[in-house]
């Protein structure tokens, strides 16, 4: 074959390595690989520590995986987005294809080697949540329901459950409170999100709430989320998994997050407006912090307890 | 014996090899770390005699 078919125009971009791994969308690996560490370390069984690195590094390849698996998908409304227009495949720094491949290469790579790390029903549940979140969320659910959020939102809740299921082999309650933890701050996080991205979801035709519903009747559903979301938080407190310092960090947050949902809940548009979503945005980067704290406490009592000083 | 000149692309591609050989070669590497800690630790046996011809 001659060496000019292998030639790019010139001009043309070359995709680098870096683009592929922004196809894996590493904030939210980041937080994949938290959430799943915190499952793992807080369940009753120790884990070897090299099997421990090996399986969350799946983990987060697969989460990787579904990540591409999304951009691939999303590719048109990610170009009419403001937020998501400089993602790799809208920007024409990685073709649709080459992001499709990677996606199934790696799902099938990182299902494959946890279930040698760890175990099958690990891996089973790695794959139902790439599953999950490429399928259910992003190629139904997130174009057809305002509701989108709220189920889709169990893609990344699964996590801690396989950290939790890596180390134990099985299931338990205390990985499903995990698992509701995030299942239930997904809503009021995106929502508040959606409120300030004002004219993002419609300009794409996506039907999230503010778009179907309005944005007063999402500003009422943030209240109701992050009102269930705090019963649910503190309550963990009292559950295995909880302990005094996690219910102490848990009864400062709650009662932070509430505050700023009852401050988004009797907003209007054109107060708003007028201060450029503050409050709004204020409520979103909480959000983060909150959903790190209780996971760290909930860290910090596991590593307390073998000297006698976590847990109740 | 002669050596054919670097390709350009293989100049402007130079990076992406590079970052692809290391990643290959650091999954070599945990594969066998992985290896030896399944083999060692107590939980691996291996199968005896009899039971391999069943």
């Amino acid at each position: 074959m001659a060496d000019a078919s292998y030639t790019t125009p010139a001009g043309e971009y070359d995709t680098q390595l870096g683009d592929y791994f922004a196809l894996l969308k590493p904030r939210v690996m980041s937080l994949v690989v938290f959430t799943a560490l915190v499952g793992l370390l807080a369940a009753p069984q120790s884990v070897h520590p090299v099997i421990a690195f090996a399986s969350i590094l799946f983990v987060a390849i697969g989460a990787g995986a579904s990540g591409a698996l999304n951009m691939w998908w999303d590719a048109d409304i990610d170009a009419v987005m403001r937020r998501t227009a400089k993602r790799p495949i809208p920007s024409g720094r990685v073709p649709a294809g080459e992001a499709l491949s990677l996606g199934l290469a790696l799902s099938g790579l990182s299902v494959m080697m946890l279930a040698l790390s760890a175990n099958l029903l690990a891996a089973g549940l790695l794959a139902f949540t790439i599953f999950f979140y490429a399928v259910i969320y992003s190629m139904w659910l997130k174009r057809s329901t305002p509701q989108n959020i709220v189920i889709g939102g169990a893609a990344g809740a699964f996590p801690p459950v396989i950290g939790w299921v890596i180390a134990t082999g099985s299931f338990s309650v205390e990985a499903w409170l995990m698992f509701a933890l995030i299942f239930m701050w997904t809503p009021p996080h995106f929502w508040a999100l959606a409120l300030f991205m004002k004219s993002d979801y419609d300009d794409a035709d996506v039907p999230m709430l503010t778009v179907t519903h309005g944005r007063r009747a999402t500003r009422v559903h943030v209240i109701v989320y992050t009102i269930l979301l705090t019963l649910l938080a503190v309550g963990t407190g009292f559950t295995a998994i909880g302990g005094p310092f996690y219910l102490a960090t848990a009864v400062v947050l709650n009662a932070l997050f509430l505050k700023g949902a009852v401050d988004i809940s009797r907003r209007d548009e054109m107060a708003a407006e007028a201060d450029g979503y503050k409050v709004e945005k204020k409520f979103f980067r909480l959000s983060l912090w909150y959903l790190f704290a209780h996971f760290g406490m909930i860290l910090v009592e596991a590593m307390l307890r073998p000297v006698g000083l976590g847990g109740w | 014996m002669t050596f054919r000149p670097e390709h350009e692309l293989h100049k402007r591609r130079k990076g992406r090899n590079i970052g692809v050989g290391l990643m290959l070669a650091a999954f070599v590497v945990l594969v066998l770390a992985l290896t030896f800690t399944k083999v060692t630790s107590g939980d691996f046996e291996l199968p005896k005699a009899g039971e391999v011809a069943d």
